[in-house]
C-alpha cells in the first residue's frame, strides 16, 4: 500500500499542562505525518499522552493545556488550502474542523450518547448539521447510517433510546454518529476496550468496511498492540510523550527495534507460554514534571546503555517506512538480542 | 456430567451440581444460569468464559453467598454452602473463600487508609489478634504482593491502577483463603500491568497452592492462566476441557467463535484470519435437548447427538488452531 500525501503533519509538537502553577511536559516534540487513506494505530500504555496528543488536532485540551511549540497542519479541507491547527483559537474556527473534518469516537459508548433522546435523532442532528440536509431528507440518511454500521431493522431501531442498546450496538452507533459529519479524519479512541472480544472483533471489521465505503483516513489509539494488527496500515508506539518507534504493521511486529516494543509485544497473554512468567515492565513510567534526560525508557529497560542515560536517541532509519528512536541503531551500539517472543514473531514473518 | 470418578487422584475442592440462579419474581424472573455442573479442584486455577451477560459473574457470587441461588447445590470440601447454614460454616467459609474484584478504582473504599482496607478482613476471622499483631499482618500482605509497606498508611487515590489491584489481592490474601475468586481482575487494567498481576497470582498459586475460580471473557489470557477452562453462554456450560484441549480442539460453535475472535500480534496471521459468529439459532434443541457428552477425552460439550456427529467432524476438518 502506497501512501504518499499526508493529510495532517505534526512538527516537534509540545503540549503542556499547568497544574498549580507546575508544568508537566505531556508530549515531548512529536513528528508524525498521517497520510491520506491509511489506518494508523498509536500504541502505548496509559499515561503516554496517546490521547492528548490527538485530542490537540481537534482542539479538545483541557483549559490549562496548549501546544507550546512546533505545528500541526491540516491538509484535507475543501477548498484544498491547509489549516494550521496549532494555530486556532476561536472555538467559531474550531467548529470548520471538528466533525466535519476530523471526527473522534470515545472509549465508552455508555456515556458518549445523550440518554434523553433518540438515537435517530442523535444521527440526524449530525447530518443536519454538517451535510444541511433537513426534516424527512435527513432522517432518510440517518437510517441509512444505521444500516451502514450493521445494525439490524434500523427503520424501527431509529425511534429507540440508547439504554435499548447493547454496548456494542451503542458503539456501533457513536460510529454512526461519527461518519455522519462526513469527517475526513476519523480519530477512535480505545473503541473496543470496554466491550467483549467477540464484539470487538466486530468493530475492527465495521471499521475497515466503513474506511474504504467512506473513503477515510483513521487513527486508531490503544493500549494492546494485539488489537491492532488487524487492522493497522502502520503502527506508532508513544512512550513518556514520544513516539518511539514507527513503521508500517509488518516491521513494527516482526522486526521491533525498540526495547520499549519488544517490552509491550513480550507482555501480551496471547504470547504467554503456560507455565513461564510473562515478561513484565519493571518500574514506573517517567515522571512528566521533572527533565527527562536521556532516553525516556532507560530506567525501565535492563539492557539500557550507558549512553541512553545521558543523550535522547535520534530517530534511527531502519526502512525508509521504519524508524526507531534509540541508541541500539547506532552503528557502535552492542548487538543486544531481542527477547524470545520477539524472536518467535520474527519467524512467523519470515 | 463430568465425573469424578475418573480423577481420584485430585482433591474436589469447590464442587457446583445442577446450580440454577434466578433474579426478579414472578412474570419477571430471569434465570441468569441454569444447571451449571462442574467441580474444581484443589491448587487448580479454573477458569470460566462467557460474554457480558453469560452468567459468569453470577456464578462466583453464588459461590461467594453474596447472591442467593434458586435451585441446586454448591459444596465446598464436601460441604453444602449455598441455601441456610450453620455460623460456625459460615464462618469457615467466609475465612477461606476471598474475592478479588474487577474495578480497582471502585472496589477500594477511598475514605480508608490502605491499612483499614487490607486489615478489616482480620477484624472479622481473627479476633484475637492485638492492634500491632495486625497491623504485622498488613505489613506481611503488602510485601507479599509487591508493595512497600509504607503504604499502610496512604489512601487508595494515591496509587496506580495496577497498584491498587495489588490493594484488592493483599486484602483477599490477609485472612490466609485457600480459594479465590476472581472476576475479571486484569480487564480493568493496562497492558503492561496485566503481565504483573498475572505473574502475581501465578506465584501466590506456586507458593501457597491457592485454588482460583478465574473469571474473564477473553479466551487468550485463559489460555495462558487456567488449567481447565468452562465455556458458558447465556447461563448454560457450553464445553468444559483442559486448557490446552479446548483451544487446540474447541467442538462448540460458541467456544470456536470465542477463539476466532483473540487478537494475535501478528499482521499476516490477521489478515488470513475467519471470523465465527455463533448463531444460537443453529439449535433445535426443542425435539431434540441438549445434555454433556464426553465427545473427547476429559473433553464435555453441551450438545445433543446429532451435533455430536457434525461437531466432531467440523473439527476434524478444520483441524486446531
Amino acid at each position: 500500500m502506497e501512501h504518499t500525501t499526508p493529510i495532517l503533519s505534526a512538527r516537534n509538537v509540545h503540549i503542556c499542562f499547568n497544574l498549580r502553577g507546575r508544568v508537566l511536559h505531556a508530549i515531548r516534540g512529536i513528528d508524525l505525518d498521517i497520510q491520506q487513506g491509511e489506518v494508523l494505530a498509536i500504541v502505548g500504555e496509559s499515561g503516554s499522552g496517546k490521547s492528548v496528543f490527538t485530542k490537540s488536532f481537534m482542539g479538545l485540551l483541557d483549559a490549562n493545556g496548549a501546544i507550546t511549540e512546533g505545528a500541526i497542519d491540516y491538509f484535507g479541507a475543501d477548498d484544498g488550502k491547509p489549516i494550521r491547527l496549532s494555530g486556532l483559537k476561536k472555538e467559531k474556527d474550531w467548529l470548520r474542523v471538528r466533525g466535519h473534518e476530523i471526527a473522534m469516537i470515545m472509549q465508552d459508548p455508555m456515556t458518549s450518547l445523550n440518554p434523553l433522546k433518540t438515537i435517530g435523532d442523535q444521527i440526524a442532528e449530525a447530518v443536519q448539521l454538517h451535510q444541511h440536509l433537513k426534516g424527512r431528507a435527513a432522517r432518510e440518511k440517518a437510517v441509512e447510517y444505521l444500516r451502514d454500521v450493521g445494525i439490524a431493522d434500523p427503520e424501527r431501531r431509529f425511534k429507540q433510546y440508547p439504554h435499548e442498546f447493547s454496548g456494542g450496538m451503542r458503539q456501533r452507533v457513536v460510529i454512526a454518529i461519527a461518519v455522519a459529519c462526513n469527517p475526513q479524519i476519523l480519530i477512535c479512541d480505545e473503541p473496543t476496550t470496554a466491550l467483549d472480544v467477540t464484539i470487538q472483533a466486530q468493530i475492527l471489521e465495521l471499521l475497515k468496511d466503513l474506511r474504504v465505503k467512506y473513503n477515510l483516513t483513521v487513527v486508531l489509539i490503544t493500549h494492546d498492540l494485539g488489537v491492532v494488527a488487524n487492522i493497522a496500515d502502520r503502527v506508532a508506539v508513544m512512550y513518556a510523550g514520544d513516539i518511539v518507534e514507527i513503521g508500517t504493521a509488518d516491521e513494527i511486529y516482526y522486526d521491533p527495534r525498540h526495547p520499549y516494543t519488544w517490552a509491550l509485544l513480550s507482555s501480551m497473554p496471547q504470547m504467554g507460554v503456560k507455565g513461564e512468567d510473562l515478561f513484565n515492565i519493571q518500574g514506573t513510567p517517567p515522571n512528566l514534571f521533572a527533565e527527562i534526560h536521556g532516553d525516556a525508557f532507560a530506567p525501565r529497560n535492563p539492557q539500557a546503555l550507558k549512553i541512553d542515560f545521558v543523550k535522547q536517541p535520534p530517530y534511527f532509519e531502519v526502512t525508509p517506512t521504519h524508524k526507531a528512536k534509540t541508541w541500539l541503531l547506532d552503528p557502535r551500539a552492542p548487538k543486544i538480542e531481542p527477547p524470545a517472543v520477539v524472536r518467535r514473531l520474527r519467524e512467523e514473518g519470515m | 456430567m463430568p465425573e469424578t470418578e475418573r480423577n481420584t487422584d485430585r482433591e474436589v475442592l469447590v464442587q457446583v451440581k445442577d446450580l440454577e440462579v434466578t433474579y426478579g419474581s414472578g412474570r419477571r424472573k430471569y434465570r441468569a444460569v441454569s444447571h451449571a455442573n462442574f467441580e474444581i479442584y484443589r491448587g487448580e486455577t479454573f477458569g470460566l468464559v462467557g460474554e457480558s451477560g453469560s452468567g459468569k459473574t453470577t456464578i462466583g457470587r453464588a459461590i461467594m453467598r453474596i447472591i442467593p441461588t434458586s435451585g441446586g447445590e454448591i459444596l465446598y470440601k464436601g460441604q453444602k454452602i449455598n441455601g441456610r447454614i450453620s455460623k460456625a460454616l459460615d464462618r469457615q467459609v467466609i475465612k477461606e473463600i476471598q474475592m478479588i474484584f474487577q474495578d480497582p478504582q471502585s472496589s477500594l473504599n477511598e475514605r480508608a487508609k490502605v491499612s483499614y482496607i487490607v486489615g478489616e478482613g482480620l477484624m472479622n476471622v481473627r479476633p484475637d489478634l492485638t492492634a500491632a499483631q495486625r497491623e504485622e499482618k498488613v505489613r506481611q500482605a503488602l510485601l507479599d504482593v509487591g508493595l512497600l509497606p509504607e503504604f499502610a498508611s496512604r489512601f487508595p487515590h494515591e496509587f496506580s491502577g495496577g497498584q491498587r489491584q495489588r490493594i484488592g489481592i493483599a486484602r483477599a490474601l490477609i485472612v490466609e483463603p485457600e480459594f479465590i475468586i476472581a472476576d475479571e481482575p486484569i480487564s480493568a487494567l493496562d497492558m503492561s500491568i496485566r503481565a504483573q498481576v498475572l505473574n502475581l497470582l501465578r506465584h501466590l498459586q506456586q507458593q501457597r497452592g491457592i485454588t482460583y475460580l478465574f473469571i474473564a471473557h477473553d479466551l487468550s489470557v485463559m489460555r495462558y492462566i487456567s488449567d481447565r477452562i468452562a465455556v458458558i453462554h447465556k447461563g448454560d456450560i457450553v464445553e468444559l476441557a483442559d486448557a490446552g484441549e479446548l483451544t487446540g480442539h474447541p467442538i462448540h460453535p460458541y467456544t470456536r467463535s470465542l477463539l476466532s475472535a483473540i487478537p494475535m500480534p501478528s499482521p499476516r496471521r490477521e489478515r488470513g484470519k475467519k471470523l465465527l459468529v455463533y448463531d444460537p439459532a443453529i439449535h433445535h434443541y426443542d425435539a431434540d435437548p441438549p445434555a454433556w457428552r464426553e465427545l473427547r477425552p476429559r473433553h464435555w460439550v453441551l450438545c445433543n447427538e446429532a451435533e455430536a456427529a457434525a461437531w466432531l467432524r467440523d473439527a476434524a476438518d478444520t483441524g486446531s488452531h
